[in-house]
């Protein structure tokens, strides 16, 4: 069993074909669709939380690859800007899944990507503007 | 017993023991209050947090010809200063935004840049663009000027914040079903998160609740350089009810400090945006305290499970100045991560940076014990809890308007 969260960027002609539907029917993959929109350059981008058998998995990745789906692992989207973050812990409370957590010792704030949905909560609400998306 | 005078002399000789408000917590539990008392010479205290009333004040020297912007209008990077001064003084408010920033017209604003991120970027050596415009006279002729400016080249460049440091703060929640925007942050409907804005146990003027050695004139830790403590703040309210230990249990004293901007770090003064409230500035104060006698250190060694704040709602409650606490909660439970408000579990997030307030306490007292920083004598007192200075509500009138 494989899981991961994946980054979809579908160019202009792809936006509405049912690559999904696809995926669950071809290559029997569990979904969860953490983010999707299309934006002002109508290119389609979806965040997709995908699990599956290894090598169904696989296949359903070249899938995508074969339709001209780009892809990048989701962790690479939200990034914290070391220099800007002043540790202050306001974003704690907002963070849905416990990936900004504060540290009992230190009390520095820290920020696990890999536990990270790119809901761009704390990207606003951040005082000195320390959350960065880079989709 | 010791005095300001003895401990300079033993910073002057390198013999000084200074420990932060965070080890002296640990050192009285061990050695008791009076050993400590003997023992140390100066806690340092510090805080990292969003201030508003904070700005800087500059003479950008005189043109060729000349040009009086006093009473005309003057822009660092977009953003007004004040000019109601001579002819080249300006203010810079943290709080001062572009006219052409959309404000709250699209809800919640960004307010991305402010007077507070011009402070800082002009700590951080930048150039800025300044634009000045006056009605022109005889001996000030000239009507418009533009020109990039550096910090360096001003004659005086001088933090000026009016009101810092406050001793304790609210923590906020929201009641309502919607989300707020507030200046302690983006607040969740039905209790959906709760903020507060304190240091705690480093906080400054809550390790030192009576104002005993902290007054008019003593010499601070402001924005990464020296500073000055020039007055007390506004809306200084030493008459709010205290814990026994002498803690407020509300906002209460606060300070007024002055410091030259030209050697302060762009560290250290952070602009900061507040989703759908404004711009201000993170400023960093620390504070040494002079160990003068065991009271002194009682009140230093006070921690965070010591400290109460009151939860106070902020949908309804604060803006309409309706008074009432849902309850009263300690620094130690806020930091805890939750806290129980009516029942509810509620995650708790902290505006004032604890990390960046110890850093503060640690540089400090390197400079004390470098010698680098001698302590100075308060030359006035701040008015006290028995002062009867209070904060008043503003009492609106009619205006009559005149008969034609």
């Amino acid at each position: 069993m494989v899981s991961k969260r994946i980054v979809l960027h579908f160019p202009h002609r792809l936006v509405n074909q049912p690559i999904v539907y696809r995926l669950v029917r071809e290559y029997d993959l569990q979904f969860n669709i953490l983010k999707a929109f299309v934006t002002p350059e109508e290119e389609g981008l979806m965040v997709l939380e995908l699990s599956g058998k290894r090598d169904n998995f696989d296949k359903g990745i070249e899938y995508l690859k074969s339709c001209g789906v780009k892809m990048q692992p989701l962790s690479q989207d939200v990034v914290r800007n070391e220099t800007k973050c002043t540790h202050c812990g306001v974003c704690v409370p907002m963070c849905p899944t416990e990936a900004l957590t504060i540290d009992k010792q230190t009390r520095k704030v820290k920020f696990d990507n890999k536990k990270c949905i790119a809901c761009e909560l704390c990207v606003k609400i951040c005082p000195p503007r320390a959350m960065e998306v880079h989709f | 017993m010791k005095t300001i005078k003895e401990i300079n002399e033993k910073i002057k000789k390198g013999e000084v023991v200074v420990v932060t408000a965070e080890e002296v917590i640990d050192l009285v539990r061990k050695k008791g209050t009076k050993k400590v008392s003997q023992e140390v010479d100066v806690v340092t205290c510090g805080t990292f947090g969003p201030m508003c009333s904070s700005g800087a004040y500059f003479n950008i020297g005189h043109s060729k010809p000349r040009i009086k912007v006093g009473g005309g209008a003057c822009k660092l990077n977009d953003v007004p200063c004040y000019t109601g001064f001579a002819a080249v003084d300006i203010y810079l408010g943290a709080t001062a935004l572009p006219d052409d920033d959309p404000r709250n017209k699209v809800y919640p604003g960004e307010f991305k840049y402010g007077g507070a991120h011009v402070i800082q970027e002009l700590v951080a050596g930048k150039d800025v663009r300044l634009e000045g415009a006056a009605y022109g006279t005889d001996c000030y002729p000239r009507r418009k000027l533009e020109t990039l400016i550096n910090i360096k080249d001003m004659n005086e460049a001088v933090l000026f914040n009016i009101r810092n440091a406050y001793q304790n703060y609210n923590v906020a929640v929201n009641l309502s079903d919607k989300p707020i925007y507030t200046y302690m942050g983006m607040l969740k409907p039905n209790l959906g998160n709760a903020n507060y804005c304190s240091a705690g146990q480093l906080s400054p003027l809550l390790k030192d609740p009576y104002y005993r050695t902290v007054g008019i004139g003593t010499k601070i830790f402001l924005g990464g350089g020296v500073g000055y403590v020039a007055w007390q703040g506004t809306q200084h309210n030493p008459s709010i009810p205290r814990k026994e230990n002498g803690i407020p249990q509300a906002p209460a004293g606060t300070i007024a400090v002055i410091g030259d901007l030209k050697q302060m770090s762009p560290n250290w003064l952070v602009g900061t945006s507040m989703l759908g409230y404004g711009a201000t500035l993170i400023v960093g104060i620390g504070l040494p305290i002079p160990v003068l006698d065991e009271d002194v250190i009682k009140c230093a060694a006070v921690e965070d499970k010591d400290i109460y704040a009151q939860v106070v709602d902020y949908s309804v409650n604060y803006p309409n100045c309706v008074p009432g606490s849902l309850g009263e909660v300690n620094y130690d439970q806020l930091k805890s991560g939750k806290i129980i408000i009516q029942g509810k579990e509620v995650l708790t997030g902290n505006l004032s940076s604890y990390s960046k307030a110890h850093e503060i306490c640690e540089e400090l007292k390197k400079w004390i014990k470098k010698g680098d920083f001698i302590l100075s004598e308060p030359v006035a007192p701040l008015p006290n809890a028995n002062s009867g200075y209070g904060f008043k509500m503003l009492k609106e009138r009619p205006v009559l308007k005149k008969e034609e």
